[in-house]
């Protein structure tokens, strides 16, 4: 057994070696690739957080309902906090790469088909990379039916078009995109530029009146209003409803009584309850604000605004966007890349889909060798890898036909969810949580109720399944 | 392939979880632990890191006690007393 624990440390020297080669061996080739390279040092270390901590958005408000743990929600809130923090600092720098999204009822459906997605696939977008990352083959096949589904999603047409509202049809019509992108045709093409584009973009920090960009602004509206208040009632009310129930128990027959000043130890139990999901949400979340920081100051390095024009200078300019550009969020997001990829193989093998919006008119479909959020997705598992075999936990796991069916159906309801809601658990919610997006927080209400409604289906199914189990078993 | 549940002995139960991810080993173990009679153990068993730390929070909050974890070779066997 030891000699295996010590051949798993050898595998994990030998990814850090290979992530350490690609980034030496690239930018000897040019220094374009320190782009793409810091995408992947940042990939590395969420790999490594998410591992460490099982850090798991999908276990948040499943486990919650369904086991009533709060572990996640608390290692989410944590890393949200820290995420915010640093954010705000690079927002009132002038360094931050965040855009707020249109928000409105729609981030919440997203939110909601997301969450039952998430619930039946056994983990949320990020939570299976690092789950593939340990090895395990159920948390593979719901990325693919995520990226199949999304990439497909994204360019059907044909009866889809059919279930268009009419307004849709002539709101996006009247933006007069370029005659090949054909915004009049396509469900998803109708629904971005008929429906969304007409919603706001509202940050806290715009509802106050303050700019995004100002300190107070950054600080009051988007970090105190929008992200330290809401969290602090959200742990509260998982407190109270959840948490305090362990700690009530013990207390009563320590002391008898339980006074309200004890609540204030309770509370601060729930909260570091779970060391390694504290811990691994303070790195993740400064990581991912310094994310930022690095990439905005990577594009004024190379003078660029988008990875698209680093790409062109590499010589490589297959998958470009009708406008020059290709997916390059500058923070960590998991979904668009997946799509993107299989959107990649899908037109090598002559589907034409770049006459869409969202891969045509805004992320492209470049070489997944060249794309610098799959090399960030890419380098998460590796990470993933990395501690899970350092920690001897590593496993190659086949799915079974359950499994497999659970992990497709999941992930064609993530897909879903996140092409409707601009983004996953990562993109549309706790980035834009943690950039005082109000449509992050939208999104993770109906996250939440998503939730509900897929741990009630499950109770249904695994109840069903006991029964008939425990027959024959005496208990 | 499917999730087993057996007597092992007078008051102790086994529910082998193997190749199950999340959330089945944590719901099952509640349902089960649910089904047995104060004092009985149910001794879990699973490959899913992350329901270690679920199923670990969870005994933490109801109050049953882990009497026993071992974890070799990313598989996990925890022996669990439910509490009165």
């Amino acid at each position: 057994m030891e000699e295996e624990a010590k051949k798993k440390k050898i595998w994990a020297l030998v990814i850090i070696g290979f992530f350490a080669l690609v980034s030496a061996l690239t930018y000897a080739y040019s220094d374009y690739y320190v782009y793409l390279s810091a995408y992947l040092w940042f990939g590395l270390i969420y790999g490594m957080c998410l591992q460490y901590g099982r850090f798991c958005f999908a276990s948040a408000f499943r486990d919650l309902f369904a086991v009533g743990v709060p572990r996640m929600v608390v290692g989410i809130m944590i890393a949200t906090l820290f995420f915010a923090f640093v954010s705000s600092f690079v927002t009132a720098t002038g360094f931050s790469t965040f855009h707020p999204s249109p928000s409105g009822i729609h981030s919440m459906i997203a939110g909601l088909i997301f969450g039952i997605g998430m619930v039946f696939a056994g983990g949320c977008a990020s939570g299976s990379l690092y789950k593939t990352g340990e090895g395990n083959g159920v948390a593979l096949l719901v990325i693919l039916s995520i990226s199949v589904t999304q990439s497909s999603f994204a360019d059907l047409g044909g009866w889809l078009n059919k279930l268009v509202p009419a307004s849709w049809h002539a709101s996006a019509t009247s933006k007069k995109l370029p005659a090949v992108i054909n915004a009049g045709d396509g469900w998803l093409d109708q629904y971005l530029a008929g429906y969304v584009w007409n919603h706001d973009k509202v940050t806290f920090a715009k509802l106050l009146g303050l700019k995004n960009e100002s300190i107070f602004g950054a600080f009051g509206g988007n970090l105190l209003v929008g992200v330290i208040i809401p969290a602090l009632v959200m742990l509260i009310v998982v407190y109270f409803f959840w948490g305090r129930k362990g700690f009530v128990r013990e207390r009563m027959k320590e002391k008898g009584a339980v006074s309200f000043s004890d609540h204030f130890t309770g509370f601060w139990r729930m909260i570091s309850l779970s060391k390694r999901t504290s811990i691994a949400g303070l790195i993740l979340g400064v990581a991912c604000g310094l994310q930022m920081f690095v990439i905005e100051g990577l594009r004024i390095k190379y003078g660029v605004r988008n990875a698209g024009e680093i790409l062109t200078r590499l010589g490589s300019d297959f998958g470009l966007s009708i406008q020059g550009t290709v997916f390059d969020p500058g923070y960590w997001y998991v979904t668009t890349q997946e799509a993107q990829w299989v959107g990649w193989v899908m037109h090598k093998l002559g589907w034409n889909n770049m006459d869409n919006i969202f891969f045509g008119y805004i992320n492209g479909i470049p070489n997944p060798a060249l794309n610098p959020a799959d090399w960030m997705s890419l380098a998460l598992i590796g990470g993933a890898a990395i501690m899970a075999l350092l920690n001897n936990e590593f496993k190659f796991k086949k799915p079974t036909m359950e499994l497999a069916i659970w992990a497709i159906a999941g992930g064609f309801f993530m897909g879903i969810g996140s092409r409707l809601g601009l983004g996953c658990n990562v993109g549309a919610f706790f980035v834009r949580v943690a950039n005082g997006d109000i449509g992050g927080w939208l999104f993770g209400l109906g996250m939440i109720g998503g939730a509900f409604i897929g741990v009630k289906f499950f109770n249904w199914w695994t109840e069903r399944k006991m029964a008939k189990e425990l027959a024959g078993l005496e208990i | 392939m499917a999730v087993k549940f057996e007597k092992k002995e007078e008051g102790v139960y086994t529910l082998d979880c193997v190749g199950y991810v999340c959330p089945h080993p944590q719901i099952y173990t509640k349902k089960m632990l649910e089904k047995i009679k104060p004092g009985e153990i149910l001794e879990v068993v699973f490959d899913n890191p992350s329901s270690s730390e679920s199923i670990s929070a969870m005994c933490a909050s109801n109050g049953n006690e882990i009497i026993e974890r071992v974890a070799e070779g990313g598989k996990y066997i925890y022996k669990i007393r439910r509490s009165e």
